[in-house]
């Protein structure tokens, strides 16, 4: 479907295409069943970032406050790329682990779900 | 001498008003003069049709309208010289006026907008009065609700920049949005939108909390603004139920674009009531009833009524009314837990619910609050305890549609957040429902271009002209708040020790919170202990 407008051929620009953050891309990042953080996060980052680094300096200024963060072991880490399973490289980038801009990062932490029965 | 002149009935006054002032035009095109009424597809044949309930005229209209502002005045003045602001049941009241002055008054003159560019596009002289009448009663809310709230601000924070918060806070781009979206469609989508699906459908979820809650909670001025705007809110509701049934009757080609705004209009309109639902529930001292009551009396009941009347139309309910059903058991809490976490980057501050209040909340929601809520409440309590508050540092991603934070969860599974996600010319959108990603799916040209402040944020526009990037001591989301205009302490953050609560308890010798101890003693036992 497309919009009807007064004049034919009306579209928006794009607002937040990857050329406007100035190097850096969105990534979002779910943490699966631990509802303390209500909504996925969205920060911008550097394709060349290695995925470890992402793991390993991003995740725990996004999540650390939660008391299962300490407990988790990445090698576990269950992990899906806008909404499909994948298995990232860790030494590779986030554009070479196909991570593109505005991509989702979904999480499950085998073991890990949240407090108190309430997956929080 | 002449002798006396007739007075008009009022019938006959209305007709010269509305059918009298019209004329055709002899050298200029129909077409030309009101361009806006052919590109969206509804067909009208017969504007003569347009039959204003209340047939109101212009000498009727000043007069009625002179009455009202006169009464409401006189109270605001008494409530002022009496220190009515000491009156309210809390000083967490107040900070439900503050969703009230920094997001519905822009709203108002929004709608104000809206309807002078309505009365200006449609033909028939009925509709253009009856939407001039509107655009004038909206500009007046937007001034009496300034007047009412002003003498607050005198005494309170956060009151004081609203259009200013208005334009540029990260959560009201909600309500901004919801309504620059009606305002840049036609007119027909725009009336369909704001008359019917708004007005004539949600309009009661907004005022009754607003208005009762104001009025349990002793606050004389708002509600003295509340009755001032009841009969307008009655025409406008009336005028929604009109618009509605002159577009179907009109033609039946109508019927299929109706629905689709209905759909699209419902949908924005609840997903904007959220806020609603988290103020009735978390922000009103004495409540007035629970979002789910609420949400059952008059959408469930009054809106099923009302779309079963609708069927001879061919209109059905809206669509998603069912997901609806299912989020009045969660929506207030997964807003309030948002809200918490995001305190500091808020216009007010934020409260974890007492054990009072706890216990309310679980016998309004029996299935969800103790499952899925209270154990948050008391993990947070526990984090707080210790002396490490839970505070979430980063931004939210956003639904591209509404705005809000993908911050629901799924309809059938309250643990897991609800992402729906669509490309569109190789470019990734995320959406909190298909709802959303519905309204997208229809007009991706229009959304694509949504001004969503955690992305304007992170492209650097959301910085004073003052502020200096490439300082080392640089911090964007510190400079993005004060973009905003929200000073940390001073609007949002907790509201244990806020300014509001502590200037409080000074003047008034009540608690803070009336669910809450004092949250510091009174002078003569700090001299004792002293």
């Amino acid at each position: 479907m497309s919009v009807t407008a007064i004049r034919p051929g009306y579209h928006g620009d794009m607002k937040d295409t990857v050329e406007h953050f100035h190097g850096k891309q969105l990534v979002s990042l779910w943490w699966d069943r631990h509802l303390m953080y209500a909504t996925p996060l969205c920060v911008p980052l550097p394709p060349q970032m290695p995925f470890g680094a992402l793991v390993e300096q991003v995740l725990p200024g996004l999540f650390g406050q939660h008391p299962d963060f300490a407990k988790v072991d990445w090698r576990e880490a269950r992990w899906q790329r806008d909404g499909q399973p994948f298995d990232p490289a860790m030494e590779r980038s986030l554009a070479d682990n196909g991570i593109g801009h505005k991509a989702l990062l979904r999480f499950r932490t085998p073991g890990l779900d949240g407090l108190h029965g309430a997956c929080f | 001498m002449n002798p006396p002149t007739k007075k008009l009935s009022l019938k006959e006054n209305y007709a010269l008003l509305t059918r009298g002032l019209g004329w055709e035009p002899s050298y200029e095109k129909h077409e030309d003069i009101f361009p806006h009424v052919q590109f969206e597809g509804i067909k009208i044949h017969d504007w003569d049709r347009w039959e204003d309930p209340f047939r109101l005229t212009m000498d009727a209209y000043w007069k009625y309208q002179g009455e009202k502002e006169r009464k409401l005045y006189a109270i605001i003045d008494a409530f002022q010289q009496n220190n009515g602001h000491l009156n309210v049941s809390d000083a967490r009241y107040l900070q439900a006026l503050k969703l009230f002055i920094n997001g519905v008054i822009g709203l108002e003159y929004s709608a104000h907008r809206g309807f002078n560019m309505i009365g200006r596009e449609f033909p028939g002289v009925g509709a253009r009065i009856a939407a001039q009448m509107q655009a004038i009663d909206e500009l007046r809310h937007a001034q009496t609700q300034t007047h009412a709230l002003s003498h607050y601000n005198r005494y309170f924070a956060g009151m004081a920049e609203f259009p200013h918060q208005f334009d540029r806070t990260w959560y009201l781009s909600i309500p901004k949005s919801f309504f620059e979206d009606a305002i840049s469609a036609g007119p027909f989508e725009y009336i369909v939108a704001i008359c019917f699906s708004f007005e004539y459908v949600l309009t009661n979820l907004v005022f009754m909390p607003w208005m009762s809650g104001a009025a349990y909670n002793g606050d004389m001025s708002t509600v003295s603004f509340g009755f001032s705007a009841q009969s307008d809110e009655a025409r406008h509701m009336t005028l929604g139920i009109e618009v509605i049934k002159f577009l179907l009757e009109q033609d039946p080609a109508n019927v299929p674009i109706v629905q689709r705004w209905i759909d699209k209009w419902f949908w924005r309109g609840y997903r904007l009531l959220t806020l609603v639902a988290a103020m009735m529930d978390y922000m009103l001292p004495k409540r007035v009833m629970a979002w789910s009551e609420a949400w059952d009396i008059y959408f469930e009941q009054n809106g099923g009524a009302l779309f079963a009347d609708l069927a001879r139309y061919g209109i059905r309910m809206p669509k998603y009314a069912d997901v609806t059903v299912k989020e009045k058991h969660h929506a207030s809490h997964q807003l309030w837990c948002t809200f918490y976490q995001f305190r500091h980057a808020a216009g007010f501050p934020v409260w974890l619910p007492s054990e009072e209040e706890m216990d309310w909340f679980s016998a309004k929601y029996p299935d969800t609050f103790d499952r899925y809520y209270r154990p948050r409440y008391e993990a947070w309590r526990a984090m707080d305890a210790a002396g490490t508050p839970f505070v979430n540092a980063t931004l939210p991603l956003l639904c591209q549609t509404c705005q809000w934070p993908l911050l629901f969860t799924e309809p059938d599974d309250p643990t897991t957040v609800c992402h729906r996600e669509e490309t569109y010319l190789g470019e990734k959108f995320h959406f909190c429902s298909d709802g959303c990603r519905d309204i997208f799916r229809h007009e991706p040209e229009k959304f694509v271009h949504a001004h969503l402040p955690v992305h304007q944020i992170y492209q650097g526009h959301y910085f004073r002209p003052e502020a200096d990037p490439t300082a080392p001591d640089f911090n964007p989301l510190v400079e993005a708040l004060r973009y905003m205009g929200i000073e940390p302490g001073v609007d949002g953050g907790d509201f244990r020790g806020h300014i509001d609560a502590v200037n409080w308890e000074q003047w008034s010798h009540r608690p803070a919170s009336l669910h809450e101890p004092m949250q510091t003693p009174p002078a003569d036992e700090q001299r004792k202990t002293a």
